[in-house]
């Protein structure tokens, strides 16, 4: 098996946290957990309160609505996002494909997570425009 | 001499338990318990793991109280003992109440000791003591552990290794240092400059220690300290002394929000070079002694070329719900490493799985698991009386100790089966949302983000899962006429059913 970058190396080449200096990488590093799972496993679970923010730093994961996949998620991607800003329990599930590797930020500090860091708060912003943007495109 | 017979020799095994800590400890009496062939080798010499030698400065931070509205080996006993294995006998309960010489209600490191060794001797644990295991081989029909005395041969393989080797963060000059397990007495620091890096339990444990001794203390960390968090770790029952002294002024001691840059090793002792992360700037400073509170790792030998994922630089095995490696099947954990399986963190809450306290129970939840799964050993899955089923709940979510310790952890289910309803006994609540079964119901005791401690119901019908949080109450009393009315009606179509 290859040895895996330092979980700061990682979080470094994450386009999320592309603004952060090391010090404040390592102090990310520091606060918030690196969760692994399992090929199959649930990490976000539609309909069900209280999940966290992931972002994914190695593998990938699908998305599902009522068992139906309508997205696939891989490195540097983000998830959670949407139902902790609108305070409502996921509208999706999301399921590891092969081993999936995220840094999870717990809702209770999700805000505070982004204010201190607004360069990150700017980058999930840009992400979520466009993330629209090719929603609508595809309606049109 | 006597000449011992050691038990377990090299050979063939239902599953082998590596490890004599509490976890090695919980998991032998489990699997003896179910009937299971096992093996439990240790390195150690004696019954204990960790608290042989460790915390350094002798005292733990997690409770037993030897006076309690119940009866020491009662239930609900073990939550107010926090440091006791769990048995079904009456006699191997409850083994650290009597131990306990008041000074404190949580145990000293020397009375930990004794009360697992107690432990082992009441339940006639056997284990194969001196016994390392150094290498491990998969062998497509399970494992085989290269030891010191021999090789094991295994379907499957129950690591309770503990998470107490040394961790140092890659930070250049750190291998100068000492560890905290290489930290002995505190008068050895008389008059001395000290520099901790890390903000954790072992850091604030050495500073706390140091501080009638040190001339100055300095702990550093880049994450800064939370007091509202701080509230609810078990920090706050010891250790906080430090803290304290910084917050009014820091003469003498200060806590600083920093990454550790370098150290330098010069004539007069260190030099430590900082970097601010709460505020910006470098800080340099000049100290006689450099202890790395940097935490610690599992010693999992060649696990990682074996294929087992890893989380936090290598230091915990990442596991599915039922503690099982995420990456290798068959290679389970117990212990201080389950907190590699952290559940759903529903509102970011995090399990006991790290303390004694948790981990005891998922080593149990975890040998009925690889008792079922590996070798047809069903636990019993006594019937429920419909018209019990809402007593039944509402009292183990009033005081069973599995669901208040292991909160939105672990749960206990209730199944619909074709002769009636079945306690499914207490397990992971995470395997009770996302694995298909019959129509059921769960409950848990469950933390709202703002530390609000809630009663919560989980109904499975055609593998949908839906959760009912339940009203929480000032003194946690949830077996009250609106708590019976509320579950009464969510299990009712449970009922219909029978
Ligand atoms: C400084 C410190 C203070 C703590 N304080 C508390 C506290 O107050 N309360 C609390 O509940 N928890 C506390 N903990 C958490 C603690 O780690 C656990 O509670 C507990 O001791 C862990 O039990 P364990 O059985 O998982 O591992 P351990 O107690 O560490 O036991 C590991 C066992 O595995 C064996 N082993 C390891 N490698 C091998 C090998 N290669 N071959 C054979 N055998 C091997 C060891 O010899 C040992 O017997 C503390 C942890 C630390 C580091």
């Amino acid at each position: 098996m290859e040895t895996r970058a330092s979980l700061v190396d990682t979080l470094a080449q994450t386009s999320l946290f592309a603004d952060l200096s090391r010090p404040e990488l390592e102090a990310v590093a520091h606060e918030f957990d690196e969760e692994a799972f399992a090929e199959g496993q649930r990490v976000l679970r539609q309909g069900l309160s209280g999940s966290s923010l992931y972002v994914i730093l190695d593998g990938a994961a699908v998305v599902r609505r009522d068992d139906e996949e309508i997205a696939r998620l891989g490195r540097g991607d983000f998830f959670g996002e949407i139902s902790i800003l609108t305070e409502g329990p996921p509208t999706s599930d999301i399921v590891a494909e092969g081993v999936l590797h995220c840094l999870v930020i717990p809702r209770p500090d999700v805000e505070r997570f982004l204010l201190e860091r607004p360069r990150v708060m700017l980058r999930m912003l840009r992400a979520e425009a466009n993330r629209l943007r090719g929603m609508l495109e595809w309606q049109s | 001499m006597a000449v011992v017979e050691l038990p377990f020799p090299p050979g063939a095994y239902g599953v082998v338990v590596v490890g004599s800590g509490p976890a090695g400890l919980q998991a032998a009496y489990e699997l003896r318990r179910r009937g299971v062939d096992h093996a439990v080798l240790s390195a150690d010499e004696a019954p204990g793991g960790m608290f042989r030698t460790l915390p350094i400065f002798e005292r733990l931070i997690s409770w037993t109280k030897p006076e309690a509205p119940y009866a020491h080996g009662s239930r609900e006993y073990e939550l107010y003992d926090h440091n006791s294995l769990v048995a079904d006998e009456e006699r191997c309960q409850a083994c650290m109440a009597s131990l306990m010489d008041r000074t404190y209600d949580v145990p000293s490191r020397a009375e930990m000791e004794a009360g697992l060794a107690r432990f082992a001797e009441l339940a006639g644990l056997r284990v194969r003591y001196g016994c390392r295991w150094e290498a491990t081989r998969n062998d497509g029909e399970g494992f085989v552990l290269e030891t010191s005395d021999g090789e094991y041969r295994c379907r499957a393989v129950v690591f309770a290794v503990g998470v107490t080797t040394p961790w140092t963060a890659p930070i250049p000059g750190l291998e100068h240092a000492a560890h905290y397990v290489d930290v002995r007495r505190a008068d050895e620091y008389d008059g001395r400059s000290v520099f901790i890096v890390g903000k954790r339990n072992s850091a604030f444990e050495v500073a706390n220690s140091l501080l009638p001794w040190a001339r100055r203390i300095v702990l550093a960390s880049p994450r800064a300290i939370r007091t509202d968090v701080l509230g609810h770790s078990p920090l706050r029952t010891r250790y906080l002394q430090p803290l304290d002294e910084h917050v009014r002024g820091g003469f003498g001691t200060s806590i600083v929000d920093a990454s550790v840059e370098r150290i330098e090793r010069n004539a007069d002792g260190f030099r430590v070079h900082t970097r601010g992360t709460s505020w910006d700037g470098p800080l340099v400073f000049d100290c006689d002694d450099v202890i790395a509170a940097t935490g610690f790792r599992a010693p999992l030998q060649d696990l990682t070329r074996l294929g087992v994922t890893t989380v936090a630089d290598e230091r915990i095995p990442a596991q599915t719900a039922f503690w099982e490696s995420v990456s290798v099947p068959g290679i389970y954990f117990a212990g201080n490493a389950t907190l590699g399986s952290p559940g759903l963190r529903k509102q970011g809450l995090s399990s006991n799985s790290g303390s004694v306290n948790g981990f005891r129970y998922n080593a149990r939840v975890l040998v009925r698991h690889l008792a079922e799964k590996h070798f047809d050993v069903a636990p019993p899955r006594p019937l429920v009386e419909p018209d019990q089923l809402v007593s039944f709940l509402l009292r183990e979510l009033a005081t069973a100790p599995e669901l208040w310790i292991q909160k939105g952890y672990l749960c206990r289910i209730v199944n619909l089966a074709a002769d009636g309803l079945r306690d499914d006994g207490i397990l992971p609540l995470q395997i009770f949302v996302d694995e298909p079964g019959p129509d059921a119901c769960a409950i848990a005791v469950e933390m709202a983000a703002d530390g609000t401690i809630y009663p919560a119901v989980y109904l499975r019908a055609r593998n949908r899962v839906a959760e009912h949080p339940l009203s929480p109450h000032p003194l946690h009393d949830y077996e009250t006429e609106e708590h019976r009315r509320a579950l009464s009606e969510l299990v009712d179509p449970l009922l219909g059913s029978t």
